[in-house]
């Protein structure tokens, strides 16, 4: 085992507890835990919220899809980073305004229903447990590749480290933790892909798709886990199959990966549909992520919320270039990992495969997954105290005056049940599920947002049976894919990436239900539009 | 949760006025009198009130609409192109595919253009609906 790689992460640990318990001196009152006292300066939130943002989907997630899909996958990346775009234009500065903290929150002030907060408040357990588990089960992951280890230990320990971080320093510690930890991940792949492109340029820059066929850059040996055919072949369990330098890879049954001119140029067996429908999930489903919402109350204004979002758009854009080439480069160093179609590993393993097992491949190797701990820790930690916030002041009932006490409460019961899941459910899909997350909450909470900021005829009625129809039916095709066997033909897209019929239908519903109960029109609209619209300066 | 409003007392002119300083008195009253019928439409919801606050939210939602247009014109319209137009994803641009060059690396610094011209204009607008509250009357 690399031995770099233990010291690097019990630093991450430590340096992660150590300003977690360093924040705690600051952290005195309960609105000090929830948000941070709003003494948090734009550089800090930013790189904060981007901290959170990118998780174990963008750190190990995009480069596998990368390295087993090719172009057609670029839209995540895209998606992820043009999200914060729709949430600039139209949520961040009237959100900021609102004074809401949550997204419940936001339901009370525009729109004074406690049915649709309560509701909300269920859209945000599950989009944060959706999001929550693949985590977790990263990290299990991880922890399987790096030190074969078990895989129900690695999402443990992240699971422990973050559940006491989070009761024991809250918002607080949490907005330094995540700003150390946005620098780390873009170290942990930046400074190791300088070293990776050096070696392909001294390698006589090799094709990443060559004339003849994606071929192995060393001898390689598999071992074949489960029966298959390889290059129609039939193999079983327990047998090994070597191949020499040059000798093309094979295509295995099981693992589904595109090879040639088709993984270079888009297309291939992905429909528009499906294209369509992952741009639409990212591009409006960031902000209906609670955890990134959580972070606009911490800045002083609506003005400063807006310059905030384009610092994040700007560190975010930044970290997306890297994990392409990571992926690009693996299909020359790794392609072994398109047969075993553990390519979500492919960050972890490029450094010691390109670079060799001296001390540079493997302090490289200990530096990004170092990088993927923190992607770990940070997502878990932010979207932790999302559902933290919302058991403690909509399950608990805690309000304003409840205790830090209930908060460590809140945070232990929020976060009992993803870690438990993430033992039990091992054979989930870490970057799909995540993807599913970004349509549920593309359906339920974007629809709620965008026409609770901006159209003043909105109802409570209109937005409950926007938020059950589009979010519930999302809701349901997560479930569906999730729990259920693989589905056929159109049905299977349709289900699979849902964004495309839920949105428009989540959309559809709120703006009828809204017209056709017109009488529910909030009295106060007009102040409310005014608090969402108008710059605090002229605040009367 | 948490209203962080304070509400500023509108100062009523003449009220507490001192002798010594009335006429200083008078003409800030009257300088100010405008801003302050302005700012008390907004926060009584007057008509006037009530179409001040629309244009300025008509202004910001064509603005953030506009712009989202131009990406969704932009990113939107790539996969549509690629489809109906396979040649254009074959060209290549020093030595790299296209679709590649476009969505790894152009698309960012496009997306974060976007974002900076929005939060200029929307400032911009936001300047101008202060302007037309404190514009004293003419």
């Amino acid at each position: 085992m690399n031995p770099y790689l233990v010291p690097g992460l019990i630093a991450v640990v430590l340096v992660t507890v150590g300003i977690g318990v360093y924040g705690l001196r600051f952290a005195r009152t309960t609105s000090d835990f929830l948000v941070a006292s709003r003494s948090v300066s734009p550089a800090w939130n930013a790189a904060a919220i981007s901290g959170e943002y990118l998780s174990a989907a963008s750190f190990l997630g995009i480069a596998g899809l990368v390295l087993r899909y090719g172009v057609d996958v670029l839209w995540y990346p895209v998606g992820f980073a043009a999200g914060y775009l729709a949430l600039l234009l139209f949520v961040a500065a009237p959100l900021r305004r609102s004074g809401a903290f949550t997204l419940p929150d936001f339901c009370q002030v525009r729109l004074g229903s406690p049915l649709l907060r309560r509701l909300a408040s269920v859209f945000v357990v599950f989009i944060c447990c959706l999001y929550l588990v693949p985590q977790l089960q990263g990290a299990g992951l991880t922890f399987t590749t790096v030190t074969g280890g078990s895989y129900a230990w690695g999402a443990l320990l992240v699971g422990v480290i973050v559940t006491a971080n989070v009761a024991l320093g809250g918002m607080r510690a949490i907005t330094f933790v995540q700003a150390f930890q946005y620098w780390l991940k873009l170290t942990a792949l930046a400074v190791p892909v300088i070293f990776l492109a050096l070696q392909w340029q001294s390698d006589g820059r090799p094709p990443v798709a060559p004339e003849v066929g994606t071929s192995f850059s060393v001898a390689t040996t598999v071992v074949i886990e489960q029966d298959a055919t390889v290059d129609g072949v039939p193999v079983e369990k327990g047998q090994q199959l070597s191949f020499a330098a040059g000798d093309p890879v094979p295509r295995v049954s099981a693992v589904d990966a595109r090879f040639d001119a088709d993984w270079l140029l888009p297309g291939g067996d992905g429909t528009l549909f499906a294209t369509y429908s992952l741009i639409l999930a990212t591009f409006l489903g960031t902000m209906g992520l609670p955890h990134v919402l959580v972070r606009f109350y911490t800045n002083p204004d609506g003005a400063s919320a807006r310059r905030t979002t384009l610092v994040v758009l700007g560190l975010v854009g930044t970290f997306y270039l890297l994990p392409t080439l990571y992926g690009v480069l693996g299909r020359i160093y790794t392609p072994q990992l398109l047969m075993t179609g553990r390519t979500d590993a492919v960050v972890l393993l490029l450094p010691e495969a390109a670079l060799g097992g001296g001390h540079l491949g493997r302090l490289l190797g200990a530096l990004v997954t170092a990088g993927a701990l923190a992607a770990f820790l940070s997502t878990s930690s932010g979207l932790l105290t999302s559902v933290a916030g919302v058991v403690f002041t909509d399950v608990l009932h805690a309000g304003r005056t409840g205790s830090v006490r209930d908060f460590r409460l809140a945070t232990v019961l929020a976060a009992a049940v993803p870690v438990l899941l993430s033992l039990y459910v091992s054979s989930m899909d870490v970057s799909r599920v995540v993807g599913l997350a970004f349509a549920v909450a593309a359906s339920s909470f974007c629809p709620l947002l965008v026409l609770g900021i901006w159209w003043r005829r909105l109802t409570d009625v209109g937005a409950i049976a926007g938020v059950l129809a589009g979010g519930g039916a999302s809701m349901a095709a997560v479930l569906r894919t999730v729990l259920g066997p693989p589905l056929d033909g159109w049905l299977a897209d349709a289900v699979g990436q849902p964004a495309a019929w839920t949105v428009p239908l989540a959309f559809l519903v709120m703006v009828v239900g809204s017209l056709l109960t017109s009488r529910r029109v909030p009295p106060d609209v007009g102040a409310t539009m005014l608090r969402l619209h108008a710059p605090e300066s002229l605040r009367v | 949760m948490a209203a962080d409003d304070q509400t500023e007392p509108n100062p009523t002119p003449g009220e507490a006025a001192i002798r010594r300083t009335r006429v200083v008195l008078g003409e800030a009253a009257a300088r100010r009198r405008p801003a302050d019928r302005a700012r008390a439409d907004l926060a009584e919801q007057t008509p006037v009130g009530e179409a001040l606050v629309r244009g300025l939210v008509r202004a910001q939602l064509a603005l953030a609409l506009r712009l989202a247009l131009v990406v969704v014109i932009a990113l939107g319209a790539l996969p549509l192109l690629f489809a109906v137009a396979p040649g254009v994803a074959g060209v290549k641009v020093f030595g790299i595919f296209l679709p590649w060059v476009l969505l790894g690396v152009l698309s960012f610094p496009f997306l974060i253009g976007v974002g900076w011209a929005y939060v200029r204009w929307a400032e911009r607008n936001e300047q101008d609906f202060i302007a037309l509250i404190r514009r004293p009357e003419q």
